[in-house]
């Protein structure tokens, strides 16, 4: 078990070692320069090679990337003797555009989405795993068309929509909610509470879909097994042998998409979402590193999203292991 | 050789014509003689589908006593495993269609409400499977799932259910039962998870156990020693057991009576002796041909019976097994293809019935179809 833990958590750190790779150079293989854009208006070439040198960007590419591979670990100091940055390890860098390490300003946006994704995922997955349980059972009746239709409904609408919507709806039309967005819920719980309701929404209204479905066939499927056979045959109320003998066995491949989805969630592939409802999370930050060519930032954010994403694959084997005993950790 | 008296077997209750395939039950039949502890009558279960209604069971009629054990046997899909699932009551809640009586110890089945008979299943009557990997759930302990069998059953509390559970696996013969008790079915060997199968039927003392094809699954050595066990129980226990097989010779070792089916019907049933020792019906010698004999000449080709089981959708006209059977060309008129043969009693034997027309050609006369 311990080896086993050992060897997956290497393995996830080669996983993001080559993901920083292939970011590191797609990022030289584009067309936008970071110093020209940092240059301004009344630019010089004199002014341009010196922002290059400051950046670092005047070395060659795999210098470059040793740097910041060593900063991993070691930590950089950034800038001459005027302006001085220290970025201690992890180092993931110093933004362009800031000046401020990248990691600093990871953390500071990761507590939105860790709120968001959480939140969400919590109510989508239960919600998920009911709806689609009765949708099984009462497989092919009224409940089970109106659960796959609404799921249907649900999958084919997209976050854009159903964001604008909600905030329609509940905040200029109605009036039940104050506006949208993330208050850290160590400074105000209810607000916290409150902003982040229709993101949860949204959220949830288009994931449950996904649930929803696939806890539906994994149930129908299961139904048909010999043990479930066995579970009646001993006398069982039909509950128990749902619940029991059915969730039980129908859990797993609902386990692992829900591990992924939680792991991108929290690392930022919320991005429509909190542009939606002005939230400024992982997603938001990546997306506007791109746009400013600012390396660090979109090297920060990748590695950041893929770490969470390995993580949550890690966690997701480590609970196969609890929930099915013929799966052996070794 | 005399016509048969009687009307067309299409009017026989027994049978049923298409028409009224759910006719109303008969009303009980007067009878001096103690009822039998099970008392199967005209059972049927009907499959409605797209392309037509399939007649798993199509009248199926058979008693049982205490203490004693019945054979069904027949090829798959001639109706035996829906035959021992409707004794359960386990086609309830489904699209099935189950009519018929299946009185159990005076209790009639087929119309008992699922709350009373979820509280049968498992206590009163309970079931051995098949496969026992695929049918022990594989993310629970077998301990486990025999202590929940008892607890469904009685008010204990969880330590004395998996004490029992334990003393069940003991009983079957398992090693360690207390260690035991702690593994997943995929720990244990395909003999060993049978016995905790077998463990876990028992762990209410039912009254009727069925076992279907109880040792398919499993080698030789290991079906001898499954067959035995349940033997032992059902001398202890004073169950009465139903074995649901294909294969003859499991039931010449174990079973008191046999009841052959085809196509969803009974075509010969009668005591061990009778049906093994004369055969009437031609598939019954079709079943007793196609099996090795270890005693008998190593050169010796088995004799499989041509073709395949029929539709149960669109049964064959006539005996549903003509298309099949070798000797229909004795039987004059085509009869064979146009009139469903009925079950009529085999001439000197007190209770051995068989469905074909050279039985009942020949009643009354010498059986000259010697043995093969």
């Amino acid at each position: 078990m311990f080896r086993y833990l050992v060897r997956r958590l290497l393995a996830a750190a080669l996983i993001l070692l080559v993901i920083s790779v292939i970011t590191f150079f797609v990022f030289f293989a584009l067309p936008s320069d970071p110093a020209l854009l940092a240059c301004g208006k009344t630019c010089s070439p004199a002014r341009l090679a010196e922002i290059r040198h400051s950046l670092g960007l005047d070395r060659s590419t795999v210098v470059q990337f040793w740097e910041f591979f060593k900063g991993l670990f070691a930590g950089r100091d950034y800038g001459d003797q005027s302006v001085r940055i220290h970025c201690g390890a992890p180092c993931l860098g110093v933004s362009f555009q800031t000046d401020t390490p990248v990691l600093t300003t990871l953390l500071q946006n990761f507590p939105a989405d860790l709120s968001l994704g959480l939140g969400a995922a919590a109510v989508f997955l239960v919600a998920g795993l009911g709806l689609g349980t009765l949708a099984a059972v009462r497989r092919g009746r009224a409940t089970d068309k109106l659960a796959v239709g609404a799921a249907l409904f649900g999958v084919s609408l997209q976050i854009y929509f159903v964001g604008l919507l909600l905030l329609y709806l509940f905040v200029d039309k109605w009036q039940l909610l104050p506006a949208a967005g993330y208050t850290p819920i160590t400074q105000d719980p209810v607000a916290w509470f409150q902003g982040l309701l229709l993101p949860w929404a949204t959220l949830v209204i288009v994931y449950l879909a996904l649930y929803t479905r696939l806890t539906r066939s994994s149930m129908l499927e299961v139904f048909g097994e010999d043990y479930m056979r066995t579970a009646r045959a001993k006398g069982l109320p039909a509950g128990r042998v749902v619940l029991k003998h059915g969730l039980r066995a129908a859990i797993t491949p609902v386990v692992t998409i829900f591990g992924m989805d939680v792991g991108s969630l929290i690392g930022g592939s919320a991005v429509i979402t909190e542009s939606v409802f002005g939230i400024n999370g992982i997603g938001k930050l990546a997306v506007n590193s791109v746009q400013n060519s600012d390396l660090p930032v979109i090297l920060g954010t990748t590695l950041f999203a893929a770490t969470f994403v390995v993580l949550a694959n890690v966690v997701v084997d480590l609970v196969y292991g609890l929930v099915d005993p013929r799966v052996r950790l070794a | 050789m005399s016509q048969p008296t009687k009307e067309s077997p299409e009017s026989q209750p027994m049978e049923g014509s298409p028409e009224s395939p759910h006719a109303q039950p008969r009303p009980l039949a007067v009878s001096t003689a103690t009822p039998a502890f099970l008392d199967v009558r005209d059972l049927r279960v009907h499959f409605p589908t797209e392309d037509g209604v399939v007649r798993s069971v199509d009248g199926v009629s058979f008693t049982l006593d205490k203490g004693r054990t019945l054979g069904i046997v027949g090829e798959s899909g001639s109706g035996k495993s829906v035959t021992s699932l409707a004794l359960l009551g386990l086609h309830k809640g489904t699209r099935a269609l189950v009519s018929g009586e299946v009185w159990l110890d005076g209790r009639e089945l087929v119309a008992l409400p699922e709350k009373e008979m979820r509280q049968l299943r498992g206590s009163t009557v309970s079931m051995i499977f098949q496969d026992p990997l695929s049918a022990l759930h594989p993310f629970f302990t077998v301990g486990a799932q025999i202590a929940e069998a008892y607890r469904v059953h009685h008010q204990v509390s969880r330590k004395e259910a998996n004490d029992r559970a334990v003393e069940m696996l003991q009983r079957v013969g398992i090693p360690q039962p207390r260690r035991r008790a702690k593994d997943y079915p995929h720990q244990f060997s395909g003999g060993m998870r049978q016995r905790a199968m077998i463990a876990m039927s028992l762990v209410c003392d039912p009254a009727l156990l069925i076992a279907d094809e109880p040792t398919t699954a499993l080698d030789v050595t290991v079906q001898a020693q499954i067959l035995d066990l349940i033997g032992d129980l059902q001398q202890e226990f004073g169950s009465a057991v139903v074995i649901i097989t294909h294969d003859l010779g499991v039931v010449a070792g174990v079973a008191d009576d046999i009841l052959v089916m085809y196509g969803g019907r009974r075509i010969e049933y009668g005591t061990v002796r009778d049906v093994l020792k004369r055969p009437q019906h031609p598939y019954t010698w079709g079943l007793l041909q196609s099996m090795p004999h270890i005693a008998g000449d190593v050169d010796r080709r088995l004799n499989p019976i041509p073709g395949s089981p029929p539709s149960l959708i669109n049964l064959p006209g006539g005996c549903a097994f003509h298309p099949r059977c070798p000797h229909k060309g004795q039987v004059p008129d085509g009869r064979c293809s146009l009139e469903r043969p009925e079950l009529v009693p085999v001439p000197g034997t007190a209770e051995h019935i068989a469905a074909c027309h050279l039985v009942a050609d020949i009643r009354g006369g010498e059986n000259t179809r010697a043995a093969q």
